[in-house]
């Protein structure tokens, strides 16, 4: 490991040291865009919930795949065909290996967490949902994670239920457990918020579910890139993410789900690749998990995502966790410490999100302020309109980080947030 | 390099600060809802309409300081204005925030001259428009709420 690179301050140096494995500043020059400016500053990227950036690695192992290895697959008999097929599964079984699932045919290339969540409301949903039954979600879902279950209720004359979360946005168990009922036929639920960043225990919810016989989906589109996720441990039924949240590229995603699951469950699209015979009469379902994998994949984006898989595992996601763990609750500090600032979101167990309002002035002109100190935050509802209004406010700005973010981010974040001020005052 | 203070005048600071007319118009015959989704901001204007003429307009809501300004900004200049002046009006505030050009310093514009700096600012333009859009509505009577988006 080198440590060439000069420590920044002796104010980073207990972050940056963290783990002899984890150098923050070597770690940064994997990322090429981490080095370019905007608008004649040094690009601070802190909007990471809303996508990551792409190491070198993940950028080159797309580039090699269209000028070397591009080919469709599961079909041909030649060289190039056979080889993509080969990359290809390689990294559906680099994910499974990631999230530690039991099976290679547990795991499902899709778009993206909203594709997964669609497809289990889809075909499991319509498949045990029923007129008067009724789905659980909570009070800080994505809109991804709430609409695609409105449209299955509304189909099927089912009811939407919300489970609540108090005034630091954690979900409120007991009131969890009382909502789930004779009804209650799948449970859906956000591992990590993306605009207010808890962190839900979903092993205790998945206990509490089960002990009742249902199902048990989790939106982990904002965990995976912060801390190690463990399905088995979890032990939920299904498991969403994406990966161009995860160092990956955009428009490929995971669905996981227990094999027995998705063995019963009907297929979510029809055409090629998902079936094994067709006569006009009847067709036969491919086995997991092509059975819902219609059509020509993505196959360069599972690729990279494989590629974005191998170098989170270099650098050790109890690394990425610890370190995450240090800045953010640096960064939630530093912010609390401003006058006029105020946390949205204090949840005791939180990740990679500080979303937050500042007295008097509205967060998309924060946004714009600090847009012009080369400062890249996301300002507005966060897609999670219901839980703006459980704060009882339109909009939060939100700072939202990755590994690859330093103190000093944070220290030149809290100087634009003075100069916010200084605009306003 | 865009400067801030271009899009931040004093003059929109204090208006948004402490923006006029700014309730609910009791005897308004006209109003209409507007709302942009991508960043929440939500006004509704209330006219007072007698013939062709403006009698008076207010408006509520929250929003970001470059919308609320420009909401009260809006209400200063067409009180006792005709529809035809207001639709004229409209065509040349959103020229100058999506352009920047005054066409020759329109006199007409008067102090909403202040906004020419949000031409630097493609992504706020719907900011400083929203309560121009929704005072259109307001004026053909359209019940639905009005999107940016």
């Amino acid at each position: 490991m080198t440590t060439a690179a000069k420590l920044p301050s002796t104010a980073t140096s207990r972050l940056e040291v963290v783990d002899k494995g984890f150098y923050v500043e070597k770690i940064r020059r994997d990322f090429p865009i981490l080095s370019r400016d905007v608008r004649g500053k040094k690009l601070v990227y802190l909007d990471n919930a809303a996508t990551s950036q792409k190491p070198r690695v993940v950028i080159d192992a797309i580039s090699r795949y269209y000028e070397e290895g591009n080919a469709n697959i599961h079909r041909g008999v030649h060289f190039l065909s056979e080889h993509a097929t080969g990359e290809h599964e390689r990294a559906r079984k680099l994910v499974q290996k990631f999230i530690n699932a039991q099976d290679v045919t547990e795991i499902i290339f899709v778009r993206g967490t909203t594709e997964a969540i669609n497809l289990v409301a889809q075909t499991y949903g319509r498949a045990h949902v029923g007129a008067g039954d009724e789905v659980l979600i909570t009070a800080m879902e994505h809109h991804s994670n709430i609409v695609p279950w409105q449209l299955l209720c509304e189909e099927k004359g089912a009811n939407l239920r919300v489970a609540p979360i108090n005034d630091r946005g954690e979900l409120i168990l007991p009131e969890f457990e009382k909502l789930l009922g004779p009804r209650t036929k799948i449970i859906a639920v956000a591992h990590v918020s993306n605009a207010i960043g808890t962190l839900n225990p979903v092993a205790k919810l998945v206990e509490m579910a089960h002990r009742r016989n249902i199902p048990v989906l989790v939106d982990g589109a904002q965990a995976v890139p912060h801390i190690k996720v463990d399905v088995r441990a979890l032990g939920c039924d299904f498991y969403a993410f994406s990966s161009h949240k995860m160092f990956g590229p955009m428009g490929v995603g995971i669905l996981y789900g227990k094999a027995a699951l998705l063995e019963a469950m009907p297929p979510y699209q029809g055409g090629g690749d998902m079936i094994s015979s067709v006569t006009f009469e009847k067709t036969l379902y491919n086995k997991l998990p092509f059975k819902f994998e219609a059509g020509t994949p993505n196959v360069s984006g599972a690729i990279g995502l494989g590629a974005a898989i191998e170098y989170m595992n270099s650098i050790g996601m109890e690394n990425i966790e610890r370190y995450e763990h240090d800045l953010v609750a640096y960064a939630t500090e530093k912010l609390a410490s401003i006058a006029g600032v105020r946390l949205i979101g204090t949840a005791r167990e939180r990740a990679g999100v500080v979303s937050f309002v500042i007295e008097g002035i509205h967060p998309h002109d924060i946004g714009t302020i600090l847009d012009q100190e080369g400062i890249a935050v996301r300002t507005g509802h966060h897609c999670a309109q219901p839980i703006m209004q459980r704060f009882g406010i339109p909009a939060t700005a939100r700072a939202s980080f990755a590994f690859y973010n330093t103190q000093e981010e944070v220290d030149m974040l809290a100087a634009g947030i003075l100069k916010v001020k200084e605009v306003f005052a | 390099m865009a400067d801030l203070r271009d899009l931040y005048q004093e003059v929109i600071l204090e208006h948004s600060k402490a923006p006029r007319n700014f309730r609910e118009l009791a005897g308004a015959n006209q109003h209409a809802e507007g709302y942009n989704p991508l960043c929440g901001d939500h006004f509704t204007v209330y006219l007072n309409v007698e013939g062709d003429s403006i009698r008076d307009i207010t408006f509520q809501g929250s929003g970001c300081a470059i919308s609320k300004a420009s909401a009260s900004m809006m209400t200063q200049a067409l009180k006792g204005k005709s529809k035809a002046e207001a639709q004229r009006l409209f065509e040349t505030f959103h020229k100058l925030v999506t352009t920047g050009e005054t066409n020759g310093d329109r006199p007409e514009l008067g102090k909403l001259a202040v906004f020419s700096g949000v031409s630097e600012f493609p992504v706020r333009v719907k900011c400083a428009t929203l309560a121009w859009h929704t005072l259109q509505a307001a004026l053909e009577g359209k019940q639905d709420k009005v999107s940016t988006e």
